[in-house]
């Protein structure tokens, strides 16, 4: 058994490295001295500084970016289960294509669909800002909300949609009261990654945005840059993880909930 | 007939929208990358391959270069923690294996700017981390843990790693431990049960997490720019250089051109090999 050691102890190393960075940040919040050399004591003046009139345009940014998530995580709801449900049900020329339309923007840099979108704005004329910014995340969401689906939709059992129609149902019905039923945990899990994702995305915003549309990433990433208010960056991140944990840890639950379920 | 028009209503939406803001705007890219720059910073008429030739400009084969080389450096230390962090996986059952799954895992859930930023700070020239290894004696006063090449690897190690563990331990989930048991009842030593057995065993693997790592870490762009100094620029800095900073858009356009036709390399390769796994079982 001691070859097995080797992996055990890279596994050890790598949990490691993955935390220290971010306990570090999370350990610092609540650091009373303003670098982080030192630990001064216990305090919870940055996130009080966070409620602070001057860091107002934190706040702005957060909502633009919580407007934005939630509208494009609607919009590509929508796309996203239209376009898995195509692709599961039909075997045609056209879903081969719509297959690599649909996984290219997940594979390709995301850096490259930010300046081509740019160019293309630009090209015609449109002017950059929070519109821009949501046609570029509907773009990229659309995508990973149909890959969820479609997986949803492969353990989907068929003979029931035939059921609901031999028992009388009409298409709209069944589409209405079985499909989209069983089909909710993963339109839903697909919507909460489409938001996460969303209020992640700094590379493709950084591009479509405009003057006077900054989001959340774009704000932080200004003040990391300029290494200005590194305690506040500490803060705002601590709260940052909560909230992504919290709702990640929904969509785990939602997802493990409806498989014990169907079992 | 139904069918069809079924078919129709279900595909339209996404990709005419796709279509729109997706194909549209990256053959724009390529067409832009053959226009003049116009002096108000856009994009003027007319034909030209000035963009192109500027390619040859010393500046950008070493930039090309220095990406193409952090990209596939980055790609082997990520195959080779994540190698036996999918072995250890593979081999654990229940509770315990989606308990230290999820641990690796957890980390990622946090915003990607905010990751970065995290490194940033803890090798902050004024942070605890410096201070110590100084006081310390392992580095020199002069020492900075940050604006390098090792910084910039270091943290596209960090930021890319799960999409090397994630397929990698989908393939370790499937593949048959007890083979290697077999190699070793045969006389093969534990490395060498490894490297012809296990390795081969789970290839597809390894060729995706190859892909999912090496084609976004070559669109690296955060990265250099947080972390790394003036002479680790990779070719993502520059396209936002030539889009932002001095505005012009047909040499971003080129770069990025180049930066897809490189990307498409890793691409095609996996598409063709996985084709090939399909027709021909081995």
């Amino acid at each position: 058994m001691k070859s097995s050691r080797l992996p055990v102890i890279v596994f050890a190393l790598v949990v490691v490295f993955l935390y220290v960075p971010i306990l570090f940040l999370v350990v610092n919040s609540f650091n009373e001295a303003r670098f982080s050399s030192t630990w001064a004591g216990f305090t919870l003046k940055w996130y009080a500084a966070l409620f602070d009139p001057q860091n107002r345009d934190i706040w702005e940014a957060t909502q633009r970016s919580l407007l934005i998530a939630i509208s494009s995580s609607a919009v590509s709801m929508v796309l996203g289960t239209l376009s898995a449900c195509a692709l599961h049900w039909y075997r045609t020329r056209l879903q081969r294509l719509n297959y690599g339309l649909i996984y290219l923007p997940i594979v390709i840099p995301d850096l490259l669909m930010g300046i081509s979108l740019l160019l293309f704005f630009v090209a015609l004329g449109v002017t950059l800002g929070t519109v821009t910014i949501l046609i570029a995340h509907i773009t990229f969401c659309s995508s990973f909300v149909t890959v969820v689906v479609l997986g949803r939709l492969q353990g989907f059992d068929e003979s029931i949609i035939a059921a609901a129609r031999d028992l009388g149902a009409t298409r709209w019905v069944a589409i209405r009261r079985v499909i989209l039923p069983l089909l909710a945990p993963g339109i839903v899990a697909g919507g909460l990654l489409a938001f996460t994702l969303s209020v992640d995305d700094y590379v493709i915003t950084f591009f479509v945005t405009g003057p006077g549309s900054t989001t959340l990433p774009l704000k932080i990433y200004s003040m990391v840059k300029h290494s200005r208010e590194l305690p506040l960056i500490n803060a705002i991140s601590t709260i940052f993880l909560v909230i992504t944990f919290l709702i990640v840890w929904w969509s785990q639950k939602l997802n493990q909930d409806q498989t014990t379920k169907s079992n | 007939m139904i069918k069809r028009k079924n078919e129709a209503i279900l595909t339209g939406p996404t990709l005419l929208w796709l279509i729109l803001f997706f194909v549209v705007p990256s053959l724009a890219m390529v067409v832009i990358s053959f226009r003049p720059a116009s002096t108000y910073g856009g994009v003027g008429t007319g034909w030209t391959l000035d963009a192109w030739r500027a390619l040859g400009n010393p500046n950008y084969p070493i930039i090309l270069w220095r990406t193409v080389w952090l990209s596939l450096v980055t790609t082997v230390i990520c195959l080779a923690l994540a190698l036996p962090i999918a072995f250890v996986l593979g081999r654990m059952q229940g509770k315990w294996r989606a308990i230290l799954l999820m641990i690796v895992i957890v980390p990622f859930w946090t915003n990607f700017v905010i990751r970065v930023a995290a490194w940033r700070i803890l090798l902050h020239p004024e942070g605890m981390l410096r201070q110590g290894l100084v006081s310390l004696g392992l580095i020199g006063p002069d020492t900075l843990l940050l604006y390098n090449e090792g910084a910039v690897l270091m943290v596209m190690v960090y930021t890319y790693l799960p999409f090397a563990i994630l397929p990698l331990y989908a393939a370790a989930e499937r593949f048959d431990y007890s083979l290697l048991e077999a190699a070793r009842d045969l006389g093969a030593s534990g490395l060498t049960a490894v490297m012809r057995v296990f390795i081969p065993g789970i290839s597809r693997g390894l060729l995706t997490a190859m892909a999912l790592v090496l084609i976004p870490a070559l669109g690296s762009y955060v990265i250099p720019d947080l972390v790394g100094g003036p002479g680790d620029e990779m070719i993502g800095n520059k396209i936002a250089q030539r889009t932002l900073g001095d505005r012009n858009l047909p040499q971003a356009a080129t770069l990025s051109v180049a930066l897809l036709l490189i990307t498409l390399i890793p691409l095609i390769v996996v598409f063709y090999l996985n084709r090939r796994d399909r027709t021909h079982p081995a």
